[in-house]
């Protein structure tokens, strides 16, 4: 039984991956993304992490997966004239590259002296991988790491929050520079703009040019 | 199931992430090939974890998570602030930071 589980979500997992990779359109590739992952959710239940497989679901197919959702309705269907593949000088390179580093692997991983992966796997309690224990870890053994990765969200929301705000009256140019952080606001007299207000809202770019 | 299968079908989904990252151009593609990479390793973790029925492997999957949720957050909020500054959404024409 579980070999047949195992080769259905394998399998699943691997079509999502080269779905996500070859669809060309952004939300049908979000789309597959989300199947290889609730595959890989059951990969992981079989390995007995379930709370791991249920994570999973819940943030990643869940709520990371809205948001990419979100961000591809936004940003909409790219353009036509612009080719989703790169060119034949770096697609073809790069095929071989992933295939090299696929076999290297695949030596690596059959060729190895470790007779624990050639087995089913170590004996396990019956609680193992059970919320409570990655819980009990968590806030026992791995607590520092876990403040830390507290702190990390902390970052990145923040930091999504000032790139993703919207700039007013930023007029559209070809390019972003780094000089564009170092411009100040002035206007035809050379004197600093008086409606600078000072606010948050100013600091992370130049709100008007 | 022996671990070994539970190790190829990470590597194969590795491969194709990063196989992926390469050749395609739209960053909100890229960021999804980033997620499949980062999958394929907390597979190999659990799996690990599941060989010497040790849970830290999961402990260590679980931060992934964490560190992939982030990466997603400011990836996306790049991407969302390219769109807005009416910049083309392709990673060959964002060569401004190269050289």
């Amino acid at each position: 039984m579980a070999e047949v589980v195992f080769f259905i979500a394998a399998i699943g997992a691997i079509a999502g991956a080269a779905g996500t990779v070859a669809l060309s359109d952004p939300f049908h590739a979000v789309l597959s993304l989300v199947g290889h992952l609730l595959s890989l959710a059951a990969l992981f239940l079989l390995l007995r992490a379930e709370f791991i497989a249920a994570a999973q679901v819940v943030v990643y197919a869940g709520a990371v997966m809205v948001l990419y959702v979100f961000v591809s309705a936004y940003v909409g269907r790219p353009d036509s004239s612009i080719p989703s593949v790169a060119g034949p000088g770096l697609k073809w390179p790069s095929i071989v590259f992933a295939g090299a580093l696929l076999i290297e692997l695949c030596i690596a991983i059959l060729g190895t002296g470790l007779s624990a992966i050639d087995a089913e796997g170590a004996g396990f309690f019956s609680a193992f991988g059970s919320p409570a224990e990655i819980g009990k870890l968590l806030l026992t053994k791995y607590l520092l790491a876990f403040e830390i990765a507290s702190f990390l969200l902390l970052v990145a929301a923040v930091g999504a929050v000032i790139l993703a705000r919207r700039r007013e009256g930023l007029e559209p140019t070809g390019t972003i520079s780094v000089t564009d952080l170092f411009s100040t606001t002035q206007d035809e007299t050379g004197l600093v703009d008086e409606h600078d207000s000072g606010s948050m809202l100013e600091a992370g770019g130049s709100p008007k040019r | 199931m022996s671990i070994t299968w539970y190790l190829l079908v990470s590597a194969l989904v590795f491969c194709i992430g990063a196989g992926g990252i390469l050749v395609r151009r739209s960053p909100l593609v890229i960021l999804l090939c980033l997620e499949l990479m980062l999958n394929a390793a907390n597979l190999a973790l659990v799996a690990f974890a599941r060989a010497h029925g040790n849970q830290d492997g999961q402990v260590f999957a679980v931060i992934v998570m964490v560190v992939a949720a982030c990466e997603v957050a400011v990836g996306l909020g790049l991407i969302v602030a390219i769109y807005r500054r009416k910049l083309p959404v392709d990673v060959d024409e964002l060569r401004e930071l190269q050289g």
